[in-house]
């Protein structure tokens, strides 16, 4: 059976000489590579204890990414795949910091040049009054709270009245 | 028996099929993720007020169902090792002790679940609470499935049949295990 | 680099025993031979066409003569017409374009273009045509539900989508974003193959330089569509829940926002243009080179042209909403961008002409829808750089100008492109040879109609006529007689256009059974499926794959007799 043969990969197969014997070398101690990314995951949950908050995003977030980076090195064995399995999954990631960043301006963004989303910042002065009490809103009355859609003119179908249509009692931001 | 081309038998791209066909899974699956991931976080940092509904997770499950996955990676990855050597049994019981692990996780997360449920902390709830549970809920989708495919490898693996496999499906599990290492600071820790 | 398994003939014999006695059902209908499974997508793509067209049809009806009976459908009201658009747009794409192009000649060629038996995965290209199947099934229930079909465009915006109160068909609009999710999952499944079957599964000898230049547009086509299609299955996922289980993902009052929808979708709705371009550009290509008798004029420069067309597509996105509300300096960027993209494209159809420079060209059925593609599409080309530029789109975004744009790209692809390749390899998939007579009277009467449908909606579209309006009798300055004049005119071609089909249909099916026997090699083409007979047996080699010593398009070489050289031809000893 050549999917045997496959496993256990005495021919050769793969361009960097002998996957076998490659592995048997490479295979880390794996009990102790698990024993750093507890330590790791027990600073992260304790971060928050301190109450800093530059220091919870450091713990959180950037234990996150070096228990990341220890997954995809030791168990998944990246460097040991040819270098194009690397830049695929870069450039899946960098697809995706682009897609946040040109996304931000018009959905995190609340208000911006001629333009205001009102009903987003209203939700969120409710939110903020209400505190942590948890919300039970169904049927917020959506057609009362101005227009559902979100620059002022309706979504997609912005014709010639583009211009007068976003200023909605905006105070012209820049 | 199934058939296996000779086109699976090659490797002009210098890795075997199995695996480079893994990555590319990866790949896609790192997308999905990311785009949902993305614009979870275009919100979050749009409306302070999700800080406040926040709060509300439950941090030590999160925590709990991290060491469970990565004990479970660890027991994937030993699999591997396993595998490699040729052990088929030994590969079978130890990719058995990392669906046990899905289970587990699942398992914790259907407790936190019903509990944040119970009281009143739905997806409806508002836009925190949705993204909330559609991540969790994909990811724990991606467990499930893992998982069996999993169950199917290592019954092959027992009879010592494509060992490969095991090396794959653990490649698959790691990255559950990744998305998983975001999840829990983004939906536990940032509050 | 490569890998030539020693065990590679044993096996090949061994396994062909496994398939000697395969009834009716196996062999046809739950085949995993990727020959087979490539047919079941085009015959599958055909007949959503039909669906397709007959719905341009009767849409087409109503705008130039509003309120009639249209024959063999009825009265279209409103909530109709914006369902029809919606289902033609939605079709084309999604069930012609790409099953036809990518799944279709992809299964079908990959394999034998690269010298091997199959696709690296056989069950899971089964089953991806399975998940394709049903969500083609799903998307026809839907016509037929509660509220009928979707018709909220093909672009789904919330809150149309979203609430029911508002697009009417509740069902209707949840069946449609399941049919598309399934295709989205059939086409991931089918790219995995396509993928790694061209990476890996090379014949010896053939370097990244030799491989056929559409497998490379296929293959890259699957890649641009599983790099970009992420984010919006997860914002299908979004979009299904706001309309089934009340959340409020794209609603603002509930912390949503709306034109995350639309970055979302377009942010995989652009490189998926490029996705359909770049395989019915592979198929162009092919055909020019053999029927010019000439190699292709800088294969590795239409190669980065493609791989640069490919990458730029990620970032042109936003051109698609420039009249929505964006940040202007993004709208800038974008627009810098889109234009940027114009050059690479640009580039390639100047390295096609080029091919055709000094060739002795054979024009062939393929040969002339090849050439067609070429004009008609840079017709598409040159007018997207009007819309490309933010300021001018402000006027005619949503306008039926953009419409004769994409009509003028969209059609090329899917259906000259298509046209190209079924004529071209017809004779490898059933062993005949269609009718060259018929299929020139075919071509002229596409392709005259064609551009009679579309060269007046551009003048609609500057007068101001607006899109997925269903009656324009009530619009002071578009019920004007010169105006629905135009009209009319573009139906009458439409109509020609669709009864011409038939011309096609006939010549298909005839040919299939009772046209004459095609021998390997009828066009005296050198790439590898040319050396199989017609049609290839399964396993298409008989455990003999070839060896490649040249590259796919060595026509007319000076130190070859014949004016064409098999790449796997050994080289004289």
């Amino acid at each position: 059976m050549s999917e045997e043969q496959h496993a256990a990969s005495h021919d050769g197969d793969h361009h960097d000489g002998d996957h076998h014997d490659d592995h048997g070398t490479h295979h880390s101690d794996y009990v102790k590579i698990w024993k750093y990314l507890v330590v790791l995951l027990v600073i992260s949950v304790l971060g928050p204890e301190l109450e800093i908050k530059w220091l919870t995003l450091i713990t959180a977030f950037g234990i996150a990414f070096v228990k990341a980076g220890i997954v995809v090195k030791y168990f998944m064995h990246l460097g040991h795949a040819p270098k194009y399995v690397t830049y695929l999954s870069a450039t899946a990631l960098a697809l995706m910091v682009l897609f946040f960043y040109a996304v931000s301006p018009d959905v995190r963004m609340h208000e911006g040049q001629r333009w205001e989303n009102l009903a987003a910042k209203a939700e969120v002065q409710r939110g903020l009054a209400e505190g942590s009490g948890h919300h039970d809103e169904e049927g917020h009355g959506e057609e009362g709270h101005g227009d559902d859609g979100h620059h002022g003119d309706d979504g997609h179908h912005g014709d010639d009245g583009h211009g007068e249509a976003s200023d909605h009692g905006a105070d012209g931001h820049h | 028996m199934a058939f296996v081309p000779i086109a699976n038998t090659r490797s002009a791209a210098g890795m075997p099929t199995g695996r480079l066909a893994v990555w590319w899974v990866i790949a896609s699956e790192i997308v999905i993720f990311g785009g949902l991931l993305a614009a979870y976080l275009i919100h979050r940092l749009g409306h302070p007020e999700w800080a406040n509904y926040a709060v509300h997770t439950n941090t030590m499950a999160g925590a709990v169902n991290t060491f469970v996955l990565l004990t479970s990676s660890l027991s994937a990855v030993l699999a591997h090792k396993a595998a490699e050597e040729g052990n088929g049994k030994k590969a079978a019981w130890l990719l058995v002790a990392t669906t046990v692990g899905a289970g587990m996780f699942l398992l914790i997360k259907s407790f936190e679940w019903t509990y944040e449920i119970t009281h009143g902390y739905t997806i409806q709830t508002n836009g925190f609470w949705a993204f909330y549970y559609t991540a969790a809920g994909l990811h724990a989708l991606h467990v499930i499935a893992g998982a069996i495919i999993m169950l199917v490898i290592a019954a092959d693996a027992y009879k010592g049949k494509y060992l490969h496999r095991v090396e794959l499906i653990g490649v698959y599990w790691h990255f559950v295990d990744l998305v998983w290492i975001f999840l829990f600071p983004l939906l536990y820790i940032a509050k | 680099m490569e890998h030539h398994d020693p065990h590679v003939d044993s096996h090949g014999d061994g396994h062909h025993d496994d398939h000697h006695d395969q009834g009716f059902w196996e062999k046809y209908v739950f085949s995993t031979d990727h020959k087979i499974i490539g047919l079941q997508y085009m015959f599958t793509g055909m007949a959503m066409a039909i669906i397709g067209g007959f719905f341009s049809y009767v849409f087409r009806m109503q705008l130039a003569f509003p309120g009639i009976d249209v024959p063999g459908f009825g009265m279209v009201s409103p909530g109709e017409y914006n369902a029809l658009v919606t289902n033609h747009g939605t079709i084309m794409i999604f069930w012609v374009a790409m099953p036809v192009l990518i799944a279709a000649f992809g299964n079908f060629l990959i394999p034998l273009m690269i010298g091997c038996d199959d696709m690296v995965f056989p069950r899971i290209n089964r089953l991806s045509y399975q998940v394709f199947l049903l969500s083609a099934l799903v998307l026809i229930f839907s016509f037929f539900v509660d509220g009928g079909a979707f018709g909220g465009a093909w672009t789904a915006y919330p809150p149309l989508s979203a609430k029911a109160q508002y697009n009417l068909t509740a069902a209707g609009s949840s069946l449609w974003l399941v049919a598309v999710a399934l295709e989205f999952v059939a086409f991931l499944l089918g790219g995995i193959n396509f993928i790694t079957t061209l990476m890996n599964s090379r014949a010896p000898g053939m370097r990244w330089h030799d491989i056929p230049l559409v497998l490379w547009m296929i293959v890259i086509a699957s890649i641009l569509f599983m790099v970009s299609v992420g984010p919006l299955i997860a914002g299908a996922a979004m979009l299904f829940m706001d309309q089934n289980i009340g959340t409020g993902f794209f609603d603002p009052n509930r912390g949503g926002d709306p034109i995350l929808w639309q970055h979302l979708f377009w942010f995989f709705g652009h490189p998926e243009v490029y996705v359909v371009l770049l395989p019915a550009m592979g198929i162009v290509a092919e055909v020019l080179c053999i029927n010019a008798r000439k190699k292709m004029f800088g294969y590795k420069l239409v190669l980065y042209s493609v791989i640069a067309t490919g990458v730029l597509s990620f970032f042109v996105w936003a051109h698609h909403q420039f009249t929505a509300g964006i940040d202007p300096r993004m709208a800038n960027i974008f627009t810098v961008t889109t234009l940027l993209i114009s050059i690479p494209i640009a580039e390639l159809c100047f390295l096609y002409v080029a091919t055709l420079y000094g060739g002795s060209i054979r024009f062939t059925t393929p040969m002339l829808w090849s050439l067609a593609f070429v004009v008609e599409f840079l017709i598409g080309g040159v007018t997207g750089i009007y819309l490309g530029a933010s300021g001018m789109d402000i006027y005619f975004h949503d306008s039926y100008f953009v419409l004769a744009h994409f009509h003028y790209t969209f059609y090329p692809i899917a259906i000259i492109g298509v046209f190209a390749g079924v004529t071209h390899w017809f004779p490898k998939m059933f062993g005949r040879l269609m009718s060259e007579f018929w299929g020139k009277v075919h071509f002229w009467g596409t392709i005259i109609p064609f551009n009679i449908i579309f060269i007046p909606l551009f003048f609609l579209g500057m007068a101001g006529q607006h899109r997925r309006i269903y009656i324009f009798e009530h619009v002071a300055g578009l019920a004007q007689p010169h105006l629905q004049d135009l009209r009319v005119l573009a139906t009458a071609a439409l109509v020609v256009m669709l009864l011409f089909q038939a011309v096609f249909l006939i010549n298909l099916f005839t040919s299939m059974f009772r046209g004459a026997k095609a021998g390997k090699n009828p066009w005296r083409a050198s790439t590898l499926e040319w050396t199989t007979p017609s049609p290839p047996p399964h396993g298409n080699f008989g455990g003999n794959f070839p060896t490649v010593y040249r590259g796919p398009y060595e026509y007319s070489h000076p130190d070859h007799d014949e004016d064409f050289w098999p790449q796997d031809e050994p080289p004289a000893a």
